[in-house]
């Protein structure tokens, strides 16, 4: 579903990821573990070519992103994005978040868009809050509309940049139970997270990505319980005091 | 009464005395209200240019595409840094040598002079608005599938329109005022109505002062439209 093939990124004379080989099969459940600075971000964000990669080659859906006038908006339709700041459409209702795009973009009608809208809605349990403005939500609220925003669009992908990196920590569980909610649904996941509890629940597979290299590959117990490098033992280590 | 003003020396004779009051609210009123007439006619068509014009560019002048960007800041420079009035009588006296027989309307003209030169400003308030967006709202629409156009008309430009509608505003009120250097070219507006009112008769000073109120009748509206706007920005 996603392939990656010798990604590099420079920031200037940063190099944020060196050579990446990754492939993220159809339906799977990808976490992206790593200390902040080490490029995950970045990984994310070349999956929808929100970064451009400075070499190698982005193959999503079938589709050469890398390639010279690819089709990068029809692809990205199917591949929503979460965001660590949210980034709802602060001038629009919460309904019309969930609407916009599948009315402009692709063209669904109104009506369809709303009933859909509704129902993704109920799911993330925000339904009274439909004619809210984002401004009149806590984080927790908002970061649940811009998951049911990005459902409406029935991506094939889920790209989860830090969800929960900017919600007050009782906010984190709430908008966690959403996106482990959303594991059976069939839809091919990556998410970057700080939350080691999620990875562990959640996730089919864990990298551990440091200084712009994929450090660990396999399934949570591997990465918990068996990594295979210093750097990566250091950071557990940390992170699960 | 008639005594009191008697007393006062300015309303006996020169620039400002009582018969040239009277002659001109005799005759000259319906001469300044038809150029008034003529001067909405060209603030507002002008108005309405200049808002396309000030989006488009402003919108080109944020972008990242080079050649767009590049005409958008050469448009602005020479709208910004050349006088209107030249601008009003190239347009008169330039574009028929150019374009062999195009002798636009003088109200087309003054519609398209204020509409560029103002267009040009605006487009430099739109610019900043887009610039004041975070760019976490162009990558929530570009990661939805919307084309840079697309996010900039239905995501970004509207949250901008808001911030910079009190600048936007005060743009109006200067072009209102802006529209009297068709004067120049026989605009048949409120300045020139007042000009050959007040040149056939000699009644320049009533004449302008009426012409400058009218003048403040059509801008304070907009001026106090402006600071209404600003205090409802900052309560939000």
């Amino acid at each position: 579903m996603i392939k990656l093939t010798g990604v590099s990124k420079h920031f200037g004379s940063h190099q944020a990821l060196k050579n990446i080989d990754l492939e993220v099969p159809a339906g799977q459940k990808l976490v992206v573990i790593g200390p902040s600075g080490s490029g995950k971000s970045t990984l994310i964000r070349c999956m929808n070519m929100l970064e451009k990669p400075s070499a190698g080659q982005v193959i999503v859906d079938g589709v050469d992103l890398t390639a010279h006038r690819a089709p990068i908006a029809k692809v990205r339709q199917s591949v929503a994005m979460v965001f660590q700041q949210f980034n709802l459409y602060p001038h629009k209702t919460v309904l019309e978040n969930l609407t916009l795009a599948p009315i402009v973009v692709r063209g669904v009608s109104k009506d369809e868009a709303t009933e859909t809208a509704l129902q993704y809605l109920e799911r993330v349990g925000l339904s009274e809050k439909k004619d809210k403005y984002p401004a009149q939500l806590s984080g927790g609220q908002q970061q649940r509309v811009a998951i049911a925003r990005a459902l409406n669009m029935h991506p094939k992908i889920m790209l989860f940049d830090e969800p929960t990196s900017a919600l007050d920590p009782e906010m984190i569980q709430e908008v966690l139970e959403v996106i482990v909610g959303l594991a059976d649904s069939g839809i091919t996941m990556v998410v970057v997270t700080h939350e080691m509890g999620f990875a562990k629940e959640a996730a089919d597979r864990v990298i551990f990505i440091d200084e712009g290299e994929i450090l660990e590959d396999g399934t949570p117990i591997h990465f918990f319980e068996n990594p295979q490098h210093d750097r990566t033992k250091l950071f557990l280590s940390k992170i699960l005091r | 009464m008639s005594e009191f003003f008697a007393s006062i020396g300015f309303l006996q004779e020169g620039p400002f005395a009582v018969p040239r009051w009277e002659a001109l609210f005799e005759k000259g009123m319906d001469t300044l209200w038809q150029g008034a007439a003529t001067t909405l006619l060209v603030a507002s068509l002008g108005l309405a240019l200049a808002l396309v014009l000030g989006i488009v560019i402003g919108v080109m002048s944020a972008s990242h595409w080079r050649i767009p960007r590049a005409f958008a800041r050469g448009y602005v420079e020479f709208f910004q840094n050349t006088p209107l009035l030249i601008q009003v009588f190239m347009l008169y006296n330039a574009l028929p040598l150019l374009f062999e027989g195009l002798f636009l309307p003088v109200v087309t003209i003054g519609i398209l002079g204020v509409g560029m030169y103002h267009g040009a400003y605006i487009a430099e308030v739109v610019r900043a608005g887009i610039q004041s967006i975070g760019r976490g709202q162009l990558e929530a629409a570009l990661s939805q599938g919307f084309g840079y156009v697309g996010a900039m008309r239905y995501i970004v430009v509207p949250q901008a329109m808001r911030i910079v509608l009190p600048p936007m505003t005060n743009q109006a009120v200067s072009l209102i005022k802006n529209t009297s250097v068709i004067a120049i070219i026989a605009g048949g507006d409120l300045m020139y109505a007042g000009d050959s009112f007040a040149g056939r008769f000699g009644h320049y000073g009533p004449t302008y002062v009426m012409v400058g109120l009218i003048y403040f009748l059509m801008c304070f509206p907009l001026a106090i439209l402006a600071r209404r706007l600003e205090e409802r920005l900052r309560a939000d």
